[in-house]
């Protein structure tokens, strides 16, 4: 992309990237993306982020399902790192704690293939500044 | 349909593992467990109230459920659509049964302003950023606001400085605008010292764009057109995200010359820290990116008048910066409708020590300890005593039961004998001895000093030894009173501001913890049983069945005793490491 040389501009590339954010947040197309999103702080590093994230982006390739795994900032739940957040198309994102590589392959196997939920959720507990 | 059982400590406490097995037996004997799956999660943080059971997609919140209620929710609630409302939340306040956990006031304890994108984007990639209006509060700075305007709007916001002091950020930016200078300098303060704080460090690796924007918007305010971030070197995640940020700002041309089609031109440098405590503080800070010696010199000139190579300069903190962009966005007059009269906004706290949800948090102003602890920390660690919670680091104080109910701001906690600092807050319990917490802090801030001024390098160094010799049972009632007064003197006289807040966890342990502070020079007992030398391990001739597991494991061969027969440690040579206590399965040694 090239620079942004007016307020315009921005906001131009703004309502693109919120077209795709929105696709891949909210959509209600079954087609649409599986997101993972994995606390990648130095907290979350440090209790095996890395791996996590490695092996979600390697088992989906291998089991053929269509995801996308991105890094973020701390979630802010430091005790339960790793945590990762995983929004299935349509529903509303749900974070888990505690994710080692065999808990990764249980969120794969039941929430990601068949929606069905797996201990450990952790529930959000704040406001963010849009709803205020 | 999920039914979602808390597995959090403080509820397993209170049997929510049976209250799980439960619900899945009867689920199970109606036939329903493939439609209704019931799911341990992890802390709800409302351990008050626990066991807590949460009804998915309904969002019906019930607390205190008991094993003996998991029926009535499944026959009642999951089969005939019924709320049992006996269960439900009731607001303290009116008394009304709430059915659904977004209306309860306890999940609005949290508002996230400062940490906003963090843990929401990818701090790595710009364009998540900009979706979420990134970079469009230093557009309307730049296209429609004067930088006048710029500075109005951060004073009526009433944001004041994050990194502890307090001052008003408006008025900070309007000083250095009106100092005249050919070049101006901004400075973002990431040198986050305090023992247990890491707001600044998640912000920066969460969401560095966010900074980079405010520094260039506080740039168009005074007039420089150079940003320095000073981080410490020990951040090396952050200073990687940081440096990705800003290359990626440079290729949009976001930083660089003309930015956004107007005039201004704005970039940012790093530089790099080598983690002493002390350069926190500003000048300190100043002088290190000079390239001097990390000390402290006397204000006035403030650094807003003189200060990088002698140039006026701002300086801010992290979290300070990370609100910015949000206030030109959503206004001034919505940014001060959070908090209370004198303290805006929200504050980011880095939650540690005791406490089950260890954990970033970010509270409006006003909220207090005891919500922040009990509610949204979910409890002190299994089920033991709250005892105290320290803010504001090495110059901050601890504050206890009595001071849970006040609301937190920058003013209540000064009058409380703390203070705000940057947001580290370590919760202790019953087994924490305050004698060795404040022995602990002295121990960091003598380590710490710069060694500039006498009070500080050599009163602290005092007032450590004086504390090493009550934790040792050496201490004198005298001693306490020689502490409250060098404390008094080092306060009074001490260069900056390490100095004179470096007492502050003395000061504020003997004031709310007298008690334990006589014991240690009357009784020479500690009650926490922290400080080994004035505790006694002793086998109890009942219990002792002569197994020889604590001889043998005894490091320095302090336990005599025959096979089969009584033990006894002998006390001049105990190095009280605890061994055999951890190794004697028969409840025979003791601590004294």
């Amino acid at each position: 992309m090239g620079q942004v040389k007016s307020l315009a501009d921005l906001r131009k590339i703004k309502e693109e990237l919120q077209g795709r954010m929105s696709l891949r947040e909210n959509s209600n197309n079954p087609e649409s993306l599986v997101q993972v999103k994995v606390a990648m702080a130095t907290c979350g590093i440090a209790s095996g982020a890395k791996q996590v994230m490695d092996f979600f982006i390697e088992e989906f390739e291998k089991r053929n399902i269509q995801a996308v795994v991105t890094q973020t900032g701390c979630m802010g739940y430091c005790f339960a790192e790793p945590t990762v957040e995983i929004t299935l198309p349509g529903h509303s994102p749900v974070v888990y704690g505690y994710v080692d590589t065999k808990k990764a392959d249980d969120i794969i196997e039941k929430y990601i293939k068949n929606g069905e939920l797996v201990d450990g959720i952790i529930p959000v507990n704040y406001e963010t500044i849009e709803k205020k | 349909m999920h039914i979602l059982v808390c597995g959090g400590t403080g509820c397993h406490a209170s049997e929510s593992e049976s209250l799980l097995s439960h619900l899945k037996s009867i689920v199970a004997d109606k036939g329903l467990d493939k439609e209704i799956q019931v799911i341990a999660t992890g802390c709800f943080g409302f351990c008050e109230k626990g066991p807590i059971v949460k009804i998915m997609p309904d969002n019906t919140f019930y607390t205190q459920v008991t094993p003996a209620d998991a029926r009535e929710i499944i026959e009642e609630h999951i089969i005939k659509g019924r709320k049992v409302n006996r269960l439900l939340y009731q607001d303290p306040e009116n008394k009304e049964h709430i059915a659904d956990s977004k209306h309860m006031g306890f999940y609005k304890k949290q508002i996230r302003i400062a940490l906003r994108n963090c843990g929401f984007i990818d701090p790595e990639n710009i364009d998540e950023y900009i979706s979420r209006d990134g970079y469009e509060a230093l557009a309307k700075c730049l296209t429609e606001m004067t930088p006048q305007q710029v500075i109005e709007e951060m004073k009526k916001s009433g944001l004041r400085g994050r990194g502890g002091g307090g001052f008003s950020t408006g008025l900070k930016w309007e000083i250095t605008s009106k100092s005249v200078s050919d070049v101006k300098y901004v400075v973002c303060n990431a040198d986050e010292g305090d023992p247990g704080a890491f707001m600044d460090r998640s912000i920066l690796e969460g969401d560095p764009h966010s900074v980079i924007e405010a520094m260039a918007i506080c740039g168009y305010c005074i007039g420089a057109s150079i940003g320095l971030v000073y981080i410490r070197a020990e951040y090396p995640l952050a200073i990687d995200r940081l440096k990705t940020a800003i290359a990626q700002a440079r290729e949009y041309g976001l930083l660089g010359n003309g930015i956004l089609g107007t005039g201004f031109a704005f970039d940012i440098e790093l530089r790099y820290g080598a983690g002493a405590f002390v350069c926190g503080e500003e000048t300190a800070l100043i002088h290190s990116m000079e390239g001097l010696r990390g000390e402290p010199t006397v204000k006035p000139p403030f650094p807003s008048v003189s200060g990088y190579f002698e140039k006026p300069t701002n300086v801010n903190n992290v979290e300070t910066f990370a609100n910015v962009p949000v206030i030109i966005n959503k206004g001034a007059a919505w940014f001060a409708s959070i908090g209370t009269e004198k303290s805006k906004g929200t504050k980011v706290f880095a939650l540690a020590g005791k406490i089950n949800n260890v954990g970033l948090i970010e509270v409006p102003m006003g909220t207090t300890l005891r919500e922040v602890i009990y509610e949204i920390g979910g409890g002190i660690k299994d089920g033991k005593k709250f005892k105290a919670v320290q803010t504001g680091g090495p110059s901050g104080g601890c504050l206890t039961e009595k001071h849970l109910d006040s609301p937190i701001d920058y003013d209540n906690l000064i009058a409380a004998g703390s203070m705000m600092g940057s947001g580290g807050m370590i919760v202790m319990d019953e087994d924490d001895c305050m004698v060795s917490i404040a022995k602990f802090y002295l121990d960091f801030t003598v380590e710490e000093s710069c060694g500039k001024c006498a009070p500080c390098r050599i009163g602290n160094k005092r007032l450590y030894e004086i504390l090493d010799k009550l934790t040792k049972g050496n201490g004198t009632r005298e001693d306490i009173d020689r502490l409250r007064n060098l404390s008094q003197v080092i306060k009074d006289t001490a260069l900056c501001g390490l100095g004179q807040t470096s007492p502050n966890p003395v000061l504020s342990t003997i004031e709310n913890f007298w008690d334990e502070y006589i014991e240690h020079v009357t009784d020479k007992k500690c009650r926490s049983g922290q400080c080994k030398a004035l505790l006694q391990y002793v086998i109890e001739p009942e219990n002792c069945v002569g197994c020889t597991a604590c001889a043998r494991n005894c490091p320095v061969n302090a336990i005599s005793g025959e096979r089969k027969g009584v033990h006894l440690i002998d006390q001049t040579t105990c190095i009280k490491c605890g061994a055999c206590l951890e190794k004697c399965k028969f409840n025979a040694v003791f601590i004294k």
